[in-house]
């Protein structure tokens, strides 16, 4: 590791040894006192094997966060309140007579396995703490400790300490559902396997026994207990299969489970004939084998849908949990469900804002870019309306409650996407066109065989009318599809797309149309420093200290703009302050030979009021200007830049002769800005969700496929009516549970991945597919006429069957070229 | 021969016991987080170096 690398995080140490910490006899160096803090307290703790046994950097580097220790303190407090616990804390009496509580915690910031460990021991070793299990998977901490003798809000500051964020996460409805889901899944599945290994045991000797002759007493034995296991496996394993089955009758829209279906039942109810009459032929194995593939491959499809929304906690993450409410006998702090229209609350700076309302005095930058796509805060001062859900940045705001619950703007939305679920249009999938007309065909040919049987030799009618449908069995058919799906899936995400609906593969073959978000989609959805200029001629500061005195004064802002400025050092300081919406100033003190001056940085009005100044380039970037007292010194432009890859995909993407668009609710100029570095000509700014769905439904009705990515609450509805919606690993999780993928690598050039492998996949479903007709058409007309025997139908289905797998398997291959 | 008059219904008991654990096994939540405990056993305190409680 290279030597002024920060030992805890790694970014670069700007600083050299100034940050420094010994660990058993060397120096380690650290980018900022905020690192340095971290990994004192594991050390301290005792838990220094984090830094051997951990195989990734932390995911939040402790400089990120900037808020102070009592800050945190004071907001994390909040979760001490009866009322705010309520929801999510579970209250025991355990054998001592002592109440344990319990709660799940959702933590952010977990990079690799060491970071569970170095959770769970820290809070080990606290006392009163009974128990901390943190799940990989699920990012989530199952918490017990006693109540009464330490607070949850102290537990909360220690995992704080350790550089990771905990939020309280409480189960909806749809996440149990989830988790009885999988459970049952996993049981059946489990049921068919072992049914199946005693199956095809109890199957040789059956086997070997038609070869060599065995006695008829035997026979019925094994046979017997062969039906035990199958009838287990019919009656609950392949449970699903029959109600999808039903389902699609009632509804008339044929699908696989049709021929799933019959195919069980005729072979189960037939073995069951034979085994009571001694007939010729059973099939339990077929069944059981055949069961157990499929449901194999329905959990894994299952674990990738689920896997998705797991982490997340939907709308409640979005919502803060308390608020503080202004009585006349002084502020108290209320659940945000008991929060009532004409109520005043009290919104801090950092704080999210828990309902509708108006301002009531104090102004502040509130940032509604989840909402409204607007990449910088809006200036709220009394009178303005304010959003709930959207973020206070700058200071305190009272604000009156106008609307709560349903009446709200964030449930206007979800409103508006329910609707759009409802008209999203359906992917034709390929497999269930083929299926429907297939299982017709089947069924009609294989009547037209008993009856014409049934005329020339009624004894062989039943018998050779089973066989046709075994060997028509929709094996391979059923297989296609599923196997291709499930390989390809595999594949896109170890590239960065987790997909998590089955018809998103087939789906990005048809697309028309690709419409963009702006604000967090195609740009990063936070401002960077790009360029700086002297404001005066003979200014004695060189760029580089102008940039560390800038950075200085906005590490106290709590404004987007600051986080600009996060990776630059900055000088010791001494009287800060920060002007709401204007900028920030303060005294610094013996800076390389410059005695105590007072500098400001932000709007030029602000900074220097005696002159009225103007940017030295006019354009739609963000100028801040630094002065001191007596002249203007240095203009830093700042703007939002482009996601890694935009450029490229977007050609790509008209290469291939998509049409790409965009639908923003930012109304400024700098849209055309980006809309013509990406030669974008379809550009629509400024608009609400309402006007979005209204864009993308309008397409749709020109019998266009759209495909929709996006990140923030406002692309919710228009994500939801999208044929295929692509949601930004940053993304809100609401807007992540509505979309049908997911980009997780944060590269737009993933889309293409994603639209190529969607065009061999269904090159490949369809080879399969054909593969699987042509045996059944080859195979039928032999059964049909009584020439195949049972053995060799069932080595043809293996053989079909294991073709189509292979076949599948391709896919697994990365992507040679995008 | 006769003996698996005796042995397979005694396979089958197996079987059914082993399901039954198993189904007790996947409601206790056993197979809820199918990845921390393979690394969980990887960090095992090799060297005493916790504070006590």
């Amino acid at each position: 590791m290279s030597q002024n690398v920060c030992f805890h995080c790694g970014e670069i140490a700007l600083e050299g040894n100034r940050w420094c910490l010994e660990i058993d006899g060397e120096e380690h160096i650290m980018c900022c006192p905020a690192c340095k803090a971290v990994a004192e307290t594991i050390i301290g703790s005792g838990l220094k094997d984090y830094y051997r046994h951990r195989t990734a950097l932390p995911e939040i580097s402790p400089q990120q966060k900037r808020s102070a220790r009592n800050e945190v303190r004071d907001e994390l407090k909040l979760y001490d309140e009866v009322a705010i616990q309520q929801p999510f804390v579970i209250r025991t009496t355990n054998a001592q007579q002592q109440v344990e509580a319990e709660a799940i915690l959702v933590i952010s910031g977990i990079s690799c396995a060491a970071c569970a460990w170095l959770i769970e021991h820290r809070l080990g070793q606290l006392k009163h703490v009974v128990s901390a299990k943190l799940n990989l998977t699920t990012h989530r901490l199952l918490l017990t400790w006693r109540d009464g003798d330490i607070k949850l809000s102290q537990i909360l500051e220690e995992i704080h300490q350790l550089g990771y964020q905990a939020h309280p996460f409480s189960a909806t409805e749809a996440e149990q559902q989830r988790v009885q889901e999988s459970k049952t899944a996993f049981r059946r599945l489990a049921v068919a396997g072992f049914a199946t290994m005693q199956v095809m045991m109890l199957a040789v000797p059956l086997y070997v026994g038609a070869l060599q002759g065995i006695l008829a007493q035997y026979e019925i034995f094994l046979r017997a207990a062969s039906m035990l296991f199958a009838t287990v496996v019919v009656l609950y394993s392949a449970r699903p299969f029959f109600s999808a089955a039903l389902r699609d009758i009632r509804t008339r829209h044929l699908t696989m489970d049709v021929p799933v279906s019959i195919a069980i039942l005729m072979a189960y109810f037939a073995s069951v004939w034979s085994t009571v009459n001694q007939g010729p032929e059973i099939y339990f194995d077929s069944v059981c084998m055949f069961t157990f593939f499929l449901l194999t491959g329905r959990f894994f499809e299952m674990r990738a849908r689920h896997r998705m929304t797991q982490a997340g906690n939907n709308l409640l993450d979005l919502m803060p949990s308390a608020a503080t409410k202004s009585c006349p006998e002084g502020d108290i702090v209320i659940p945000t469900s008991d929060i009532q229209v004409g109520d005043l609350l009290v919104i801090k700076p950092g704080q999210k804002i828990p309902a509708d309302g108006i301002v009531e005095s104090g102004t502040s930058a509130v940032d509604e870019a989840a909402l409204t796509g607007e990449y910088l805060p809006i200036d709220k001062a009394q009178g303005d309306t304010l959003i709930g859900g959207t973020h206070n940045v700058e200071s305190q705001l009272l604000m009156r409650v106008t609307a709560t619950g349903a009446d709200a703007e964030l449930n206007t939305i979800m409103r508006l996407m329910d609707r759009a679920q409802h008209e999203k249009p359906a992917i034709a999938i390929f497999a269930d066109k083929v299926a429907s007309r297939f299982v017709a065909a089947v069924l009609i040919i294989a009547s037209g065989i008993a009856i014409t049987w049934s005329f020339i030799d009624p004894s062989q009618a039943f018998w050779i009318t089973l066989a046709v449908l075994v060997v028509t069995c929709p094996c391979a058919l059923s297989l296609a599809t599923p196997t291709a799906l499930t390989a390809a899936t595999a594949s896109l995400r170890e590239q960065g797309f987790l997909i998590s609906k089955g018809h998103v593969l087939e789906g990005l073959n048809q697309i028309d149309r690709i419409v963009f978000d702006k604000t967090g989609t195609l740009t990063r959805g936070e401002l960077s420093l790009e360029q700086s200029l002297p404001a005066a001629e003979n200014i004695d500061l060189t760029p580089k200290q102008a940039l560390k005195i800038a950075a200085t004064l906005e590490q106290y802002s709590n404004h987007p703009i600051a986080r600009a400025f996060n990776s630059i050092v900055y000088f010791d300081t001494d009287n800060i302050e920060q002007v709401t919406a204007k900028g920030v100033q303060g005294r610094l003190i013996n800076i390389d030979g410059h005695e105590d001056t007072v500098y400001r940085i932000g709007r030029a009005d602000f900074a220097f009021p005696a002159v009225t100044l103007q940017p030295p380039i006019h354009d739609d970037r963000q100028w801040l200007l630094l002065a001191d007292e007596t002249q203007p010194l240095y203009w830093f432009a700042l703007s939002d830049t482009l996601r890694q890859g935009a450029i490229p995909m977007v050609k790509q993407l008209k290469d291939w002769g998509i049409k790409v668009s965009i639908l923003t609710g930012d109304p400024s100029s700098q849209v055309e800005a980006v809309a013509t570095t990406l030669n974008i000509d379809d550009v629509h700014k400024g608009l609400s969700p309402a006007q979005k769905l209204e864009f993308a439904s309008r397409w749709q009705q020109q019998g266009e496929r759209l495909m929709m990515v996006g990140d923030g609450i406002n692309d919710v509805p228009t994500l939801a009516r999208a044929d295929i919606a692509v949601a930004i690993g940053q993304a809100s999780d609401l807007t992540k549970t509505n979309a049908d993928a997911v980009i997780t690598n944060n590269s737009l050039t993933t889309i293409l991945h994603a639209l190529s492998k969607g065009k061999k996949s269904t090159r490949i479903i369809r080879q399969n597919i054909y593969w699987a007709l042509l045996y059944n058409v080859l195979a039928l007309p032999l059964a049909a006429t009584g020439f195949i025997p049972p053995w060799a139908a069932a080595i043809g289905m293996s053989v079909s069957s294991l073709i189509v797998v292979g076949n599948a398997l391709r896919l697994l291959s990365p992507n040679k070229q995008t | 021969m006769d003996i698996i008059y005796i042995l397979i219904p005694l396979s089958i008991l197996l079987i059914a016991i082993a399901v039954t654990v198993l189904f007790w096994a996947i409601k206790s939540g056993q197979f809820d987080d199918m990845d921390s405990p393979s690394h969980r056993i990887l960090f095992d305190d090799d060297n005493d170096n916790d504070v006590p409680k």
